[in-house]
């Protein structure tokens, strides 16, 4: 494992090393793993080197400089940067260039993070392999025959191989946690409303949620730091004031009651996975935890709710890719209508159409009340569930994944299998809640394996401090 | 007419006057460069998210109140699919499943003093969409332009019950509710850009027929003038059919207002399902006790009340007061001149008459009236100090609409002063009698009818200005002792 993101920005803040020379490291090592496991779409290695020059331009001056100023990250390709093209691993979007920072990007911007590109994901979220994005897939860096999950692929394997060890992703039903855990690295989903989605290109806008990226939890706590926060561009951002996520890691866990809900250690699940995940539990059981068996009843509905909603929210989200404005046009049609149907026919790929064939059909007269507003209905019964259990726990623990990393191609003929990929993660979306995956050891294959921590509503300081002395304490 | 009644309803969109568009703030201004005044928002970019203008909202909440509707407490957004180049999400945001305002009524008082109240089914905040602009010369390709300004503009939507059940009501209740609209300034509903505009639903049925005939919707009526055209078409078309046996076909149709008729719209231009849903971006407003109580309080006085303290307060006929509240800035002009002069009638006398009528010939609004209330309560004292006559000062007047000076300094640079001095009267009258013996003699023997040649004579002679209040005890002096 290489320098942590926190260790350093020390070295950068005691001028031991240059900004310049932070990215002239990286850059080779970064060009050639890229090579080999295609972790990002576009790669900024000049914009990286001019804006490293002007931090050590500022410091040298002595003019104000955050305390992260000039490590690098990667982007997702879904967050929106000012003149840099964003697609969202689609055709519709192969050429956009968007006129705006999402909220994020510009947080992390004015903090003097260095954007080293933007990462590779599954086409507009919708995804748990990198299989579906437009443009190629992204390896798993732990093995290049397998997948590296989804959809934010690209940032999952960019953390794991270390280039750099900070991204950021977004989560719509475990978007961050599944591919966190397949290629062993810490990833963050935050309470929905924690980090504002302005900017985020939406694919489900109840579900979606920006988070971090890292190889320590310690980095994780330090980039929820910096994008955290209310913001008036974003009606659905919370106000709640942000602890400091660095500063609660400290402590000891004594005392922490964790929750293991048994309808998360079912059948389908790996045997491999269950035994390490196991061990893990058993560490928290070192450190002080307390863990308690709780029940999460209504955990059976949450692909099917997950899916209504989803897809629901999706078909009307991708509405606006007509050609009219931006994104993909054909350029041969007969008229409006025309015009529209071919752009979209040819701009979006097989699992983005399906989602929109099945969330036109939910929201359709005559199916609404049956579809979408009894699957709102279930969604409130599976929040109640995680609001009960966290009466009488601190936090719950589950594996991530019921199996490790799969081969390219092992589920691609079959979307309800690709689907079952995100079991233990959907229903934290639903809930609007925060998980964090952890890596907890290997299968016997070698390949990571991932334990998630749940938490309730802004829970984030609890689940950062148990994930952070988890790895303290388990390694990984 | 006929043996038909028509049953009509209507979707009245007003264009709200809020600084910035509903859900970005983006202007809201009318009339600028095509694609001035947008921003990532309001082009419906990737990532970009509404956030509820809380101005068009209150103002939205306000005319709720005034048309007493049941207001919902925790009210929401939904979005509406549809596909059209002008609407660059392709949905709207709107409100279906939770409108702000439920229930409501407004009343009308028709021509005949009769009182009829017309019950508003619900009222709504939406966003506007586009525009296309065809050009006139496309070239070989047929082609249009997207205009985005109107985009996200703030857009209050009043849904009626079938209750107009002719034209006059249908005039009387767009009028009544354009007036309280302006009263509540809650939108300019100036025709001419389109901010007040109108979706006619409209049947007939022989009278004395209870259930409802089969409706007509008439969408794209841009004014009160174009929707009153609208109906009377409708209603002569569905006359005609029906007359030859036939039946009308449940249809929505665009309103030419170029041919004068409406068209149906082709299968392609309807949506047939809307598949409104909850929009996840915003979430619903809670409507508290204490929101509402301080909107209910702060409700500007309407033009009923407004009439009936006008008539109490000022003395005036209720027709004065009638015509004076009908435009909220028209009934303050008239309230400003007598809070700084005590002559209503006066006051009331030459709004109705001449600035009213100065008004509607140079196609101005009171507020943008160069005779401000400060210079008519000024040419009003001068017809009262005698200065000048009533005909000067209705010269007065026209002058100042044109020049925009102040009536005394006209009066003075055209020394339009009422010659009040007995003497050089005298000589005038003396000239005048002289000259027209005739007359003079018949006003001598009694005919009072022969004064009104006598001081026309006089006021050619002295350019108007002969005060007759003076000249009038000469001419009896002289010719009748």
């Amino acid at each position: 494992m290489q320098d942590s993101a926190v260790a350093l920005a020390k070295k950068l803040q005691s001028k031991e090393v240059s900004a310049k020379e932070v990215v002239q490291d990286l850059l080779p090592r970064l060009e050639k793993t890229n090579e080999e496991i295609n972790a990002y779409v576009t790669l900024l290695p000049d914009e990286a080197l001019k804006q490293a020059e002007e931090i050590d331009g500022k410091r040298a001056r002595g003019e104000a400089l955050g305390p992260w100023a000039g490590l690098p990250i990667g982007v997702k390709d879904l967050l929106c940067t000012e003149g840099v093209k964003t697609t969202c691993s689609s055709k519709m979007l192969e050429n956009f260039v968007p006129p705006y920072d999402a909220t994020v990007v510009r947080k992390i911007k004015d903090a003097g993070f260095i954007i080293m590109g933007k990462t590779n994901m599954d086409e507009f979220a919708m995804g748990s392999s990198s299989e579906n994005s437009a443009f190629f897939t992204t390896k798993n860096p732990a093995d290049h025959t397998r997948v590296p999950g989804g959809s934010s692929a690209g940032a999952a394997a960019a953390s794991a191989a270390g280039i750099p060890v900070l991204n950021l992703g977004s989560d719509t039903g475990g978007s961050i946690r599944q591919p966190a855990a397949f290629c062993g690295c810490v990833g963050l989903k935050p309470t929905y409303g924690r980090v504002s989605r302005y900017g985020l290109i939406a694919f489900a806008s109840s579900l979606d949620q920006i988070g971090p990226f890292a190889q320590t939890v310690e980095d994780c706590a330090m980039l929820m730091n910096v994008i955290s926060g209310h913001d008036p561009m974003d009606g659905t951002s919370l106000s709640h004031p942000v602890p400091d996520y660095l500063k609660g890691l400290e402590g000891d866990l004594k005392g922490l009651k964790i929750g293991i809900p048994k309808e998360y250690f079912i059948e389908g699940l790996n045997a491999e996975v269950r035994g390490e995940v196991e061990k893990g539990i058993q560490t928290l059981e070192s450190i002080g935890c307390e863990t308690v068996e709780v029940s999460l009843p209504h955990t059976d509905y949450g692909i099917a709710v997950y899916y209504f909603v989803c897809t629901a929210e999706a078909s009307s989200n991708l509405a606006r890719y007509d050609g009219v404005v931006y994104g993909h046009r054909h350029m041969d049609a007969t008229d409006i209508v025309d015009m529209a149907a071919k752009t979209r026919a040819e701009g979006f790929g097989d699992e983005v159409k399906r989602r929109i064939m099945l969330g036109t059909y939910v929201l359709s007269s005559g199916f609404y009340d049956a579809y979408y507003l009894k699957a709102q209905r279930v969604r409130r019964l599976i929040k109640q569930d995680f609001d009960q259990a966290f009466q009488k726990v601190d936090l719950i623990v589950t594996p991530t994944t019921p199996t490790t990393a799969f081969k390219f191609g092992d589920k691609t003929d079959d979307p309800l299998s690709m689907y079952l990929a995100d079991v233990f993660t959907n229903s934290v979306n639903l809930a609007g809640i925060g998980g964090i995956s952890i890596p907890c050891g290997n299968d016997s294959q070698g390949l990571p394996v991932g334990l998630q921590l749940i938490g309730p509503a802004l829970g984030e300081e609890k689940l950062l401090k148990a994930a952070h002395h988890f790895q303290m304490a388990h390694g990984g | 007419m006929s043996r038909y009644e028509p049953v009509i309803g209507l979707e009245v969109h007003a264009e709200l006057n809020s600084n910035s568009k509903v859900f970005c703030d983006d202007p809201n201004i009318f009339g600028e460069e095509p694609n001035s005044q947008v921003s990532p928002i309001s082009l419906g970019l990737p990532g970009t998210l509404p956030v509820l203008n809380r101005v068009a909202f209150e103002k939205s909440l306000r005319t709720a109140v005034a048309l007493k509707c049941e207001i919902t407490r925790s009210t929401s957004f939904d979005r509406k699919h549809y596909y059209y180049p002008d609407l660059p999400k392709n949905y709207q945001i709107s409100q279906d499943y939770e409108p702000l305002g439920r229930n409501g009524s407004v009343e009308l008082h028709l021509k005949d003093g009769e009182k009829k109240t017309i019950r508003i089914n619900n009222i709504h905040l939406e966003e506007d969409a586009g525009k296309l602009v065809h050009p006139t010369d496309p070239g070989s390709r047929k082609l249009s332009w997207v205009d985005l300004n109107r985009a996200g503009m703030p857009l209050l939507e009043i849904v009626t019950e079938p209750d107009l059940r002719n034209l006059e009501e249908m005039e009387i209740f767009m009028q009544t509710l354009r007036g309280m609209l302006r009263y509540l300034d809650v939108s300019d509903c100036k025709m001419q850009e389109g901010s007040l505009r109108f979706e006619v639903n409209l049947s007939i049925r022989p009278v004395g027929e209870e259930t409802y005939g089969t409706k007509v919707e008439v969408k794209n009526v841009g004014s009160i003038k174009a929707a009153l055209r609208a109906a009377k078409f409708e209603i002569i078309r569905q006359t005609e059919v029906l007359d030859s046996g036939g039946e009308v076909v449940q249809q929505t149709c665009l309103w030419d207002d170029e041919k004068g008729e409406t068209r149906p719209m082709r299968s392609k231009e309807v949506a047939k399902d809307y598949r409104y849903f909850p929009d996840p971006d915003l979430p619903p407003v809670v409507i508290s006790d204490t929101w509402l109580i301080s909107v209910e309080n702060d409700l500007p006085e309407l033009q009923d009340a407004k009439k009936t303290r006008f008539v109490s307060q000022y003395g005036i006929p209720e027709y004065d007061a009638g015509v004076l509240v009908s435009d909220r800035a028209l009934a303050d002009y008239f309230e400003d001149c007598c809070s700084q002069h005590d002559s209503p009638k006066a006051f009331s006398n030459w709004i109705m008459v001449e600035l009213l009528r100065e008004l509607q010939n140079r196609e101005l609004e009171i507020e943008e009236c160069p005779l401000t209330s400060e210079y008519l309560v000024d040419l009003v004292k001068l017809v009262e100090a005698g200065t000048i006559s009533h005909n000067i000062g209705k010269e007065v007047l026209v002058d100042v609409m044109d020049s925009g000076k102040p009536p005394s300094s006209i009066v003075d640079e055209k020394g339009l002063k009422q010659e009040s001095d007995e003497g050089a009267l005298l000589d005038i009258i003396n000239q005048v009698i002289a000259e027209n013996p005739g007359p003079a003699e018949e006003f001598g023997n009694g005919k009072d009818k022969a004064i009104g040649f006598l001081m026309g004579q006089v006021m050619k002679k002295t350019q108007g200005k002969a005060n007759p209040g003076i000249c009038k005890p000469l001419f009896e002096k002289i010719l009748r002792t």
